[in-house]
């Protein structure tokens, strides 16, 4: 059985998993066509895999922001690859392009690792949300509370953006929108104070989750970061093993700078999962692979839309689907 | 981490074609590869990188290169200044009406920084050029971003018009124009809501507010941090609204910022101003030279030199730039560049400027907090000006009586001692790299290259 075919039945063992994939198919459907679309016209402009053919293909993952490094390994392994098979016909090499590709998103492992949320059973559970600005945090709370409303958890949220002008009335309307409730202080406040606040409260009300909000900044900023830091330290001094998860938003739009993100954000928060937003745009997807590929961060959470409902958990293989529903049903 | 810039990135294939007599094609080819992946890295869009090579390629196989004794630094020259020139020569000005109020109409993604540049440039108007603006509230979408700008509008003491977010943007837009006539405020800056560009309802939004209020300038608000769907999201709004500029934010970041070439390169359009950070008076106009050399990751030593100059009086200026030049930078001169540093803004800034600075070992890890800055003073103070003129004569008994003096422990002072000697190594290579000064090779000091040979 082709690796193609063995990736579409795995999608289409259940109804459940056939709506999952729907949804990812729904809300890439610009990615998915710009992308395997231009693998498809790729492979019918060329003949002979030769360098030519190479280095257009090199572009076309550089323009779905597939990191620089991630591509040129990817490209020299190829390489490698149509050699040793002796491969010269480029129909053939697109079922060794999507292989390659699903390799990267789903690591050596099959992709067994866990990308679901680290929520305790009957413990006090604090997510900490932490990234650059505008890449869509309040939000992505947001949505997230009212997810886990929905699901019968009792969940609080902190203010802790007390920098950002009209922050704390944002998070107080999406807490509104969601009805769950909202610890703030007022705007210019300590932050890690803030936060502080906030795991009392959980702990006294017995809230299931704690999502604490934090203003944005760029990662280049020392003394900011610093304070990120502290604001982890009073979560881990007042509750035992938390927080249970930092979850750093990735704004997918962002180019390489994201690599940069995702590394500073894991030296100040020890970042365990990767919130990746904005991903219902046009073009892109690839810098999940960069993000697999380079710093083995899992992906969590994916932003698919504007909706209250639109946050969904991330599942490797729906998305790997989505991004080549055109090769498999060609075939 | 940061990327290694052009510079660095041309060093393997410069040190193969030294000692050779001639430069080869193959080598051009090599050395524009290199340039290909730095613009790449830089998030440049892959068909404006490639049209651009082709241009480098031309420029370079004929003699200007080939025929150069250092053929690394005329490759960098070359591709800076046709860099610069595909940016766009001039700094452009803001529009200002024959008939006032001047409406400005402010368009993006979401998150891309609209509101917090509305605030920005609302204030940059009344600074520089003495205009009464009117903040306009048309984004009812988001939660609380009228509320924001608001907020915005009390922090500078400004009249923002809001309707709540039950109104419609298009008549809230016409409306605060209305209202900026009557209240004879002569300049309307009207943020309207994020929005992705392939969205069509809200497009359609846009370009109705657009045919109302016949706005004089339509700002394109762009994260600098965009990879390559930068293009797409510029053709678009431009394509539908014809935007007059652009605006790059968070340029403040790490950011190489290759997203503004690309759009530059796509929509022809003039990058404006440029966000620098989180306070309302941190927006600058773009310089396109700056830019350049940013992209390439060469540092940014004339923004620098202009911050400086804004701050700094220039005979003192020109006296340390002669002390860095001449490396007799002492503590004294420390103390006093201290105090007026403080003035230029945050540290941590004007250290990202300078070019290579991030490769160095002492500094990357320099915590620049403010209050370090005191602590520093009160120890410099507490030596003698023997001690200050050459602190190698600090032994370790003069550390304990520094370090009493200025109730800092003496490990603290040893940090002091150590940065010091770092820095002046620092200010050394910048003003040889500044110069780009030619047989000194072989005697590299470590963890920093010479950007050109």
């Amino acid at each position: 059985m082709s690796f193609l075919k063995k990736l579409k039945d795995k999608f289409q063992a259940t109804d459940q998993q056939e709506e999952v994939s729907d949804k990812y198919k729904e809300g890439l459907s610009k990615t998915r066509k710009s992308f395997s679309e231009k693998i498809n016209d790729l492979v019918a402009r060329y003949r002979k895999v030769d360098e030519d053919f190479f280095e257009d293909l090199e572009e076309v993952l550089i323009a779905a922001d597939v990191g620089v490094t991630t591509v040129m390994e990817l490209i020299e392994e190829l390489e490698m690859e149509v050699k040793r098979q002796n491969i010269k016909d480029t129909n053939e090499v697109k079922q060794v392009i999507s292989e390659k590709l699903v390799e990267i998103y789903q690591g050596n492992d099959d992709g067994s690792e866990e990308t679901s949320l680290n929520i305790q059973k009957d413990d006090l559970t604090v997510i900490l949300f932490v990234g650059v600005n505008g890449v869509g945090k309040t939000t992505t709370i947001g949505k997230l509370a009212h997810q886990l409303k929905s699901e019968g958890k009792d969940v609080l949220l902190t203010a802790g953006d007390t920098f950002r002008a009209g922050a704390i009335e944002q998070l107080s309307e999406w807490g509104k929108r969601a009805g769950v409730d909202v610890i703030k202080h007022s705007e210019g406040s300590d932050p890690a104070a803030v936060i502080y606040d906030g795991i009392q409260a959980a702990k006294s009300r017995n809230a299931d989750v704690l999502l604490c909000d934090t203003a944005g900044r760029l990662q280049n900023k020392v003394n900011l970061m610093n304070e990120l830091a502290k604001v982890k330290r009073v979560i881990e001094r007042e509750v035992p093993n938390a927080p249970h998860e930092v979850l750093l938003v990735l704004d997918a739009t962002t180019g390489q700078n994201a690599l940069s993100q995702a590394k500073t954000f894991s030296q100040a928060t020890d970042v365990s999962g990767i919130v990746l937003t904005k991903l219902d745009g046009t073009a892109k997807g690839g810098i999940v692979l960069a993000i697999r590929n380079e710093l083995g961060t899992p992906v969590k959470l994916v932003g698919l839309g504007e909706k209250i409902t639109d946050l969904q958990a991330f599942d490797p293989n729906a998305f790997v689907y989505g991004l080549f529903a055109d090769l498999l049903e060609e075939e | 981490m940061a990327f290694e810039g052009l510079a660095d990135r041309l060093q393997n294939t410069i040190k193969k074609i030294k000692g050779k007599g001639k430069v080869t094609e193959q080598d051009v080819k090599e050395m524009t590869r290199e340039v290909r992946l730095a613009l790449l890295e830089a998030d440049v869009n892959f068909k404006v990188v490639k049209d651009f090579i082709k241009k480098i390629k031309e420029r370079a196989i004929g003699e200007e290169v080939m025929e150069s004794l250092t053929p690394g630094q005329q490759v960098i020259k070359v591709v800076q200044e046709e860099l610069t020139n595909l940016m766009g020569g001039d700094e452009s000005k803001i529009a200002v009406a024959d008939k006032s109020p001047t409406v400005i109409m402010m368009v993006g993604l979401q998150g891309a920084g609209k509101t917090t540049t509305t605030g920005k440039l609302a204030n940059l108007l009344r600074k520089k050029y003495n205009r009464k603006p009117l903040l306009a509230a048309a984004d009812v979408y988001r939660p609380a971003a009228i509320d924001q700008l608001e907020t915005l509008g009390k922090q500078l003491d400004m009249p923002v018009y809001s309707e709540g977010t039950d109104a419609n943007p298009v008549d809230i837009a016409s409306k605060a124009v209305e209202h900026a006539k009557e209240e004879h405020l002569d300049y309307v800056l009207i943020d309207t809501a994020g929005r992705l560009h392939v969205d069509n309802e809200l497009m359609d939004e846009l370009i109705q507010i657009k045919q109302n209020v016949n706005p004089d300038e339509v700002f394109l608000v762009v994260d600098s941090m965009t990879g390559q769907d930068a293009v797409n999201v510029a053709e678009s709004f431009n394509e539908q609204l014809d935007v007059s500029g652009v605006v790059l934010t968070k340029l403040d970041g790490d950011t190489r910022g290759g997203a503004a070439l690309s759009i530059k390169a796509v929509t022809e359009k003039p990058i404006k101003f440029a966000g620098m950070g989180e306070k309302l008076d941190e927006i600058e106009v773009f310089h396109p030279e700056r830019m350049a050399s940013r992209i390439l990751g060469m540092g940014d030593v004339l923004s620098l030199i202009e911050k400086a100059q804004e701050n700094v009086d220039e005979n003192k200026a020109k006296e340390l730039e002669e002390k860095m030049r001449s490396a007799s930078f002492t503590l004294d001169d420390f103390l006093e560049q201290m105090g007026q540093m403080k003035n230029m803004g945050p540290l941590d800034e004007l250290v990202d400027m300078i070019p290579g600075a991030n490769k160095m070992k002492g500094l990357k890890n320099v915590d620049f907090d403010e209050k370090q800055i005191t602590h520093v003073e009160a120890i410099i103070q507490s030596m003698t000006s023997k001690e200050r003129q050459d602190p190698s004569v600090i032994n370790a008994g003069r550390r304990k009586r520094i370090a009493r003096g200025s109730g800092r422990s003496v490990s603290e002072v040893n940090r002091l001692l150590k940065q010091f000697e770092e820095m002046k190594k620092m200010m050394k290579q910048m003003t040889n790299t500044q110069q780009g000064k030619k047989g000194k090779k072989g005697k590299k000091s470590k963890g920093f290259n010479f950007p050109f040979m």
